[in-house]
């Protein structure tokens, strides 16, 4: 039986936490003197009156969470946390309505980045940089900076983490105390943050958009500042910057900490996705250029590789910048970009989709079943980077790809069914699922989800909670053999 | 000299049983009783019940005045405990230790006399899987050594009509090949030696021994017989140590398939092996030889730890089509009733791994000792020190070296040279000398003619 109230505590605890990362906006409100400030005022005190309310009211209840009680606890953490993140929203723009501020907040947190707001560029400073502050938080994980930050995580961290962290084999810690290893990731996600934020500087952003958009490219979000994303800056420098942290973000982290720690590059080298992942990379990207110019979208192909190099990375990583329409580009382009998005980014890193591990596991299983029809006696094993992975694990991706396509293909279903057309519908189904962004038609990069009608736009919102705690966490949370007794 | 042997397996008693022909004092411990009382009955030797890693046991097999300590147990951790307790506690002159795991060779300072105190670590599977690589990469070849850091090397061959020398004199070997300095080292012909001389015939199936520079091996193998086409395909049935390494060595090179019968061995093979096919079934499994197309493969390879069914598996194989057998035999009879017949080599592991620690034993300054046709013959690689008057051979030519009948000087390496050795060659100090020695007994007296005179220091 699932112990609801110190699963609560916890989670009034992490309330408590999130008012104080809302200071950051209302302190960005007083420098540039915005109109947003009292919106921030009444949020903060709201998330922190109500954070303090439920950790009184469970503090009679206070015990050592079980690895059961994480699912519940990141299922709420999700859920309730954007509710939270939406007030300043709400309380700044009175036309929004609850189910779009709603959307927005969870878009953020989970680094979709689906927006349903327009005219970014007039929108209080506060309130842009408080939708990128959200993406970053939500990025490396809200519950796995709980566990880095407070104590009374405990022993249960590990298993709470494991439901928040992307990717099949979340075993491997990277050090001996769950708290450590937290910290660590946090660390280099922070460092490289910073490093992104300086070189986004030097390549001639404001400090402003510096800042809003690292944090938007490290948690291959997507949100920025200007409606026209980073085709406002039109500048090749600053998006070779954003290629390359996008492509950084989309490593496994456990991997960067180990690479930090020894100072060495050999980690990537021993990493089974990272090779795989960039060589993915770079052959789209050229063979987009190419198809580009061919078909004379760009005289150029100079000018073709520019555009197919900042899109496909940031479509392929689940970020969703875009610096051109590329809805106008031949189909084949988009949709592959798309296709990539799905698999793409390595598992433990800020992406999306259903990593690049699991995908290799699924390819190396289907070998390894050809290869036992052409030789029946033979003893196969599927093997990443020389180690055996035991059955149980290729077994969970399987259920994992198959509830996966399952959720796809019922996301596509209910936005057809409730008027949307198909191409729009399948891929608002994909872009929300693997926390892109923009997919093609009315939500393509042109676009935003505002059109959608409410139900859309809900439905749209459970596919990408569901996306970024990859199905199982949310899932497990709803069946009723979880709370029986 | 005094000997204690540690381990009463089979590479401890293999190396009793040579050690004690040569006249030396052996102790020989073990943890298992009924091993060593059979090893007693056989061999005039003392035992000692115990683990080789207790020093009482240790005092007990007289390890205070010995000079030589043999750890060959089972354990690669008994062996290391054994040996630095036989330099810490008991001033052992010479230690030698069978390490099994690669781990403790890949940092030198675990052996190093701030650590474990070992003077030769050998690993018999890795001296047995070099040897069948060997074969592998020669598929002509019976046995292919390896001298003076692989700058020369020794290869049997066995001659077969069609090849340009069989039928003629071996004066004849210069005119075909003038560029290549080879030599004919022996010929056995049925059981028994010739010494090579210019115009001795070679007829087909002759067991040719010829030494050369390693890069002309081939061309002096294409004399005595139609090259093979080279090998791809090899199929290893076992996948026990040797199986594994052996796999492990040509797998990148080579289609390989590997049968184990054992399914959590399967597990662990397919884990450790990157490209061969692990295969789970019985050695002598016909169905599945045939599945997996025996008939296509150009060496198959018996290394399972049961005599017969390498026997069989083999005999097996060829009768399915398999190009070259190889099996490894552990009992001698066996060995002697197979080979040249269906199974194209066998190996006898015991014979072919005691080589380099036997080297250590002997007196001189013998580098490597190589078993052939299963321990009948030796060859010999020797450092030669001192001067005219203080060794028998240096400063002499090399028909003035007085080595007995059965015996001769094949090749010498000098620095970085190797030199055929025809009746005029002088020897000089530092040289490395290959001896061919057709006979076992004659050992001590060859032995003898290495050893620097006392005196000399």
């Amino acid at each position: 039986m699932v112990r609801l109230f110190p699963v609560l505590d916890v989670l009034s605890v992490v309330i408590i936490m999130f008012a104080f990362a809302m200071l950051l906006p209302l302190g960005v409100s007083f420098l540039y003197d915005d109109a947003a400030r009292h919106a921030y005022g009444k949020g903060v005190a709201a998330t922190f009156a109500s954070g303090a309310a439920l950790w009184i009211a469970t503090r009679g209840n206070r015990a050592e969470l079980e690895p059961r009680d994480g699912f519940l606890l990141v299922a709420l953490v999700w859920t309730v946390l954007p509710a939270f993140a939406a007030l300043p929203l709400l309380f700044h723009i009175p036309e929004l309505s609850l189910t779009d501020a709603y959307f927005e907040a969870v878009a953020a947190l989970t680094t979709t980045a689906s927006t349903v707001l327009s005219e970014l560029d007039k929108l209080p400073h506060s309130i842009n940089f408080w939708r990128c502050e959200l993406q970053w938080l939500g990025g490396m994980g809200v519950i796995v900076l709980a566990v880095g930050v407070l104590p009374l995580l405990g022993v249960g961290g590990s298993q709470i983490m494991k439901a928040e962290t992307p990717g099949p084999m979340k075993d491997t810690k990277l050090t001996p105390r769950i708290t450590e290893t937290a910290k660590g990731l946090w660390l280099v996600y922070a460092i490289v943050t910073l490093a992104c934020i300086l070189v986004f500087k030097a390549v001639g952003m404001s400090w402003f958009d510096a800042i809003v958009h690292s944090f938007s490219t490290m948690s291959l979000g997507g949100f920025s500042s200007h409606d026209a994303s980073f085709a406002y800056f039109n500048s090749p420098a600053i998006e070779a910057v954003a290629i390359f942290f996008m492509v950084i973000a989309g490593v496994n982290f456990g991997t960067h900490f180990l690479a930090f720690r020894k100072l060495s590059f050999v980690p990537y080298r021993s990493d089974p996705e990272a090779g795989v992942y960039a060589a993915l990379l770079a052959i789209s990207v050229l063979g987009i250029a190419y198809f580009l110019f061919a078909n004379q979208v760009y005289p150029s192909f100079a000018m073709a590789l520019r555009q197919s190099a900042f899109n496909v990375v940031s479509i392929a990583t689940t970020t969703g910048f875009s610096s051109t329409d590329y809805n106008q580009w031949p189909i084949f382009a988009p949709v592959w970009m798309l296709f990539l998005c799905c698999f793409a980014t390595c598992s433990g890193s800020t992406g999306g989709g259903i990593n690049m591990v699991r995908a290799e596991l699924m390819v190396r299983q289907a070998l390894r079943e050809l290869m036992s029809i052409i030789h029946p006696r033979a003893y196969l094993t599927v093997k990443l980077s020389g180690q055996r992975v035991e059955n149980n694990i290729i077994f969970a991706v399987l259920a994992f790809m198959l509830i996966w396509g399952g959720s796809v293909i019922a996301v596509t279903m209910l936005l057809a069914a409730s008027g949307l057309d198909i191409i729009t519908a399948f891929t608002a189904a994909i872009a929300c699922i693997c926390n892109t962004g923009p997919g093609l038609n009315q939500v393509g990069p042109g676009m935003t989800y505002a059109a959608l009608s409410d139900f859309q736009t809900w439905v749209c919102t459970v596919a990408m909670l569901v996306g970024r705690l990859e199905l199982f966490t949310l899932f497990v949370v709803v069946t009723p053999a979880f709370w029986r007794k | 000299m005094k000997i204690v042997i540690l381990g009463a397996g089979q590479v401890g008693s293999t190396v009793a049983e040579s050690l004690v022909s040569e006249a030396n004092d052996i102790t020989v411990v073990d943890v298992d009783g009924s091993r060593l009382r059979n090893l007693q009955d056989r061999l005039d030797l003392r035992t000692v019940i115990g683990s080789g890693a207790h020093p009482s046991v240790l005092v007990q097999a007289g390890i205070e005045d010995c000079d030589l300590m043999i750890a060959v147990t089972q354990s690669d951790e008994t062996n290391l405990v054994a040996c630095r307790l036989a330099q810490q506690l008991f001033n052992v002159p010479t230690r030698i230790a069978r390490l099994r795991a690669t781990d403790y060779l890949t940092n030198e300072r675990v052996l190093g006399p701030d650590c474990f105190d070992v003077d030769l670590a050998i690993c018999p599977e890795q001296v047995l899987t070099d040897y069948i690589v060997k074969l592998v990469e020669f598929p002509e070849a019976l046995q292919v050594l390896e001298f003076a850091n692989g700058k020369v090397s020794l290869v049997a061959v066995r001659a077969f009509q069609g090849g340009p020398l069989v039928g003629h004199p071996l004066k004849d070997l210069r005119k075909h090949i003038p560029s290549v300095d080879a030599r004919i080292a022996a010929i056995f012909r049925g059981d028994s030696p010739i010494l090579p001389e210019g115009d001795t015939v070679v007829q087909a199936g002759d067991e040719v021994f010829c030494l050369a520079a390693t890069e002309d091996i081939r061309q002096v193998m294409r004399e005595l017989r139609r090259t093979d086409k080279p090998v791809s395909r090899v199929m290893i049935a076992g996948g026990g140590n040797i199986g594994l390494r052996l796999a492990r060595a040509v797998e990148r090179d080579y289609s390989v398939k590997i049968i184990e019968y054992d399914k959590k061995r399967c597990e662990m093979l397919s884990t450790r092996l990157d490209r061969a096919l692990v295969l789970q079934g019985d050695v002598t499994d016909e169905g599945l030889l045939e599945t997996e197309n025996v008939a296509d493969m150009d060496l198959f390879v018996a290394v399972t730890n049961d005599d017969e069914n390498n026997i069989m598996s083999c005999l097996l194989a060829k009768r399915m089509g398999a190009r070259r057998v190889v099996a490894l035999i552990n009992r001698r009879s066996y060995v002697d009733l197979l080979q040249a017949g269906e199974i194209d080599i066998a190996i006898s592991p015991a014979q072919a791994t005691i080589g380099t620690l036997l080297a250590h034993v002997r007196r001189g300054h013998v580098t490597q000792v190589h078993s052939l046709r299963r321990g009948v013959a030796e060859a010999l690689e020797a450092v030669v020190h001192g001067d005219r008057d203080s060794c028998r051979c240096v400063g002499r030519k090399i028909e003035e070296v007085d080595l007995p009948k059965g015996a001769a000087i094949a090749a010498i390496v000098r620095g970085d040279k190797a030199i055929m050795a025809h009746h005029d060659t002088v020897v000089q100090a530092e040289d490395h000398v290959i001896v061919f020695v057709t006979d076992k007994k004659l050992l001590p007296k060859v032995e003898k003619l290495f050893e620097v005179s006392a005196g000399f220091v």
